[in-house]
């Protein structure tokens, strides 16, 4: 017995500093894996940052020039993604809240295929736009089917973020304007959908982030053409698969590759930021309001 | 929701329609995955109807121009990449939640919080461009050419990392409080009480945490294309290039036809299979999910 809490306290001796080293040598070498990455990027790439950089067109296979018609596709397909997954992503939603009940049949099919579509890789996605978009209904490389293929990839979490946002909304005032004499389609489009509304914005600002990010479901679905596109059946390059061909495909063109990066993970800060603070405010109002 | 029990009055025509558009909405979003696996079916259809599944993985090579399929050394390298950087990220993750929880000051957590929830949002092809300028230079010193199965770990740890420590800090923040008092009631260190109580308490959310980072890790494409060298062979070192399954679609997709192009869709589904497994088990596990 002796000996054995002897042990014990040893062992608490070796364990307790080691433990607390392991712990803070962890969290120091991803602290320093983080800035070393972010110190490279601010390094190589914000010496090219300029207005004429962000305008321009790219040259020279994109070694020198800009970006300009690039974040003009980037645009173009994020609008095209949104467009087509907004309008199916709260109509889904609103059913599944508000019309279902919680534990129908219909409501746990639909829950459970998006679950299972949001754990398709995303390279999958690109295969898929390619046999559908691309070649089935004959889209080809275009800036419609790259952005159709992104609006599949964040369908699921439209959905769930804008779930999650209106059940958020209190029961009483679904009890409300019932007791008013509303209708379910009234009372959506003045109050629950208003009450939701910073919930929802969050959610799309999410799915957006998302979809800038992706590279590997816009290369053979978008693809490669830096032209500024002159409609929605061009193809073309967006800020990060222009980011992937100038690293791998372009001798020379790291530079302007950090650059792009750059602006990439600038937009991306300002996007998931806007996200965040508006489900802290969503949040806020929630405790607030009842 | 309280309405969908039942409504006193009959519902007005209005709401009827409006129901009825929302459930074709629905159907047309649940019917995204099943127009995927068709379609996946559907390319791969043609080199599986001559072929049968077997022959991606005991034929000797991938050289679909020859009809040859097989798809091993790919799939050994993809779960090589995964599983190194899985016991990295596992390690260094849960570290990370530790460290915000109960070692850092205060004024350390919560930039320290920040830092991985940005760290999470760079999106992979960046990952991949520090690699292949930062990283892939530095090893190729060390071990040319550089650009290899090593390179191809770390990118993903670093990937796949905030995903795992956010998870775990769910799910020590979720562990009930009275747990901490008893334990230091009975006078246990800084150490046990983690070992012994934390860790035990946080495990299934700890672990469905590391089940959505596997899948991140399988399914990932541009960053372990950028760096890992893109070679088809079976690992055997770790400075050894090596070519994933994702990336081999990501490469070849451009030019492929016919039985290739039927190939590189098989192999997707192989790997659509395995990710949405872990997925599914994710979810049967902590109820943790992966698009949130």
């Amino acid at each position: 017995m002796f000996e054995a809490g002897r042990f014990a306290m040893v062992r608490g001796r070796v364990l307790e500093p080691l433990m607390t080293l392991a712990v803070w040598g962890s969290a120091l070498l991803v602290a320093g894996a983080f800035l070393w990455l972010v110190g490279d990027l601010l390094w190589h790439g914000a010496e090219r940052l300029s207005w004429a950089f962000l305008s321009s067109s790219p040259l020279n296979a994109g070694r020198t020039g800009g970006i300009g018609p690039i974040l003009v596709s980037t645009l173009l397909i994020l609008g095209v993604a949104v467009a087509a997954a907004v309008p199916l992503g709260l109509a889904t939603a609103v059913l599944l809240t508000e019309f279902l009940r919680p534990r129908s049949r219909f409501g746990r099919l639909v829950g459970l295929s998006l679950d299972v579509l949001a754990g398709v890789p995303s390279i999958v996605f690109g295969l898929f736009g390619n046999a559908f978009f691309s070649v089935f209904l004959g889209l080809g490389f275009s800036i419609l089917s790259g952005g159709l293929t992104l609006a599949c990839m964040v369908l699921p979490i439209l959905i769930r973020t804008a779930e999650a946002s209106l059940r958020a909304v209190p029961d009483d005032w679904r009890l409300g304007s019932a007791a008013l004499g509303l209708s379910r389609t009234a009372a959506l489009r003045h109050i629950l959908l208003p009450a939701a509304s910073s919930g929802l914005v969050a959610g799309l600002l999410l799915g957006v982030g998302r979809a800038m990010a992706e590279t590997a479901a816009l290369i053979f679905t978008s693809g490669y053409v830096d032209r500024m596109p002159s409609s929605l059946f061009d193809s073309g390059r967006a800020l990060s698969v222009h980011i992937y061909d100038l690293s791998m495909n372009v001798a020379g063109g790291d530079g302007n590759a950090y650059a792009s990066a750059l602006v990439l993970i600038g937009l991306l800060i300002l996007i998931n930021g806007t996200a965040l603070y508006l489900a802290e405010h969503w949040l806020n109002r929630r405790i607030i309001a009842p | 929701m309280i309405w969908s029990k039942h409504s006193i009055s009959s519902p007005s025509r209005t709401d009827a329609r409006l129901a009825g558009w929302l459930s074709i909405a629905a159907g047309l979003a649940a019917a995204v995955l099943v127009l995927i696996v068709l379609f996946l079916l559907h390319e791969s259809w043609p080199v599986l109807n001559r072929i049968g599944w077997l022959r991606f993985l005991t034929d000797a090579a991938w050289h679909p121009s020859e009809g040859l399929f097989g798809l091993a050394p790919m799939l050994w390298a993809t779960l090589a990449s995964s599983t190194g950087a899985l016991v990295l990220a596992g390690g260094l993750g849960v570290a990370s939640a530790l460290f915000c929880r109960f070692y850092a000051p205060p004024s350390a957590a919560r930039p320290y919080r920040r830092m991985v929830t940005l760290l999470a949002g760079i999106p992979s092809v960046v990952f991949g461009l520090w690699g292949l300028t930062v990283l892939v230079p530095l090893i190729a010193r060390w071990q040319p050419p550089g650009a290899s199965l090593l390179a191809g770990i770390l990118i993903l740890t670093l990937m796949i990392l905030p995903t795992v420590a956010l998870t775990a800090d769910a799910a020590l923040a979720a562990v009930p409080k009275a747990y901490l008092h008893g334990a230091a009631a009975l006078g246990m260190s800084r150490s046990g009480t983690i070992l012994r109580v934390v860790l035990p308490a946080a495990r299934s959310g700890i672990i469905a945490g590391l089940l959505l980072a596997a899948g991140r890790a399988l399914g990932e494409t541009m960053a372990v294309l950028m760096v890992a060298g893109n070679v088809v062979q079976t690992p055997h070192s770790l400075f050894d290039p090596v070519r994933t399954l994702t990336a081999n679609i990501a490469l070849e997709m451009d030019y492929a036809t016919g039985e290739h192009r039927a190939g590189l869709f098989v192999s997707g589904l192989v790997l659509s299979g395995m990710i949405i497994l872990l997925a599914v088990a994710a979810l049967r596990f902590g109820g943790a999910r992966s698009h949130v």
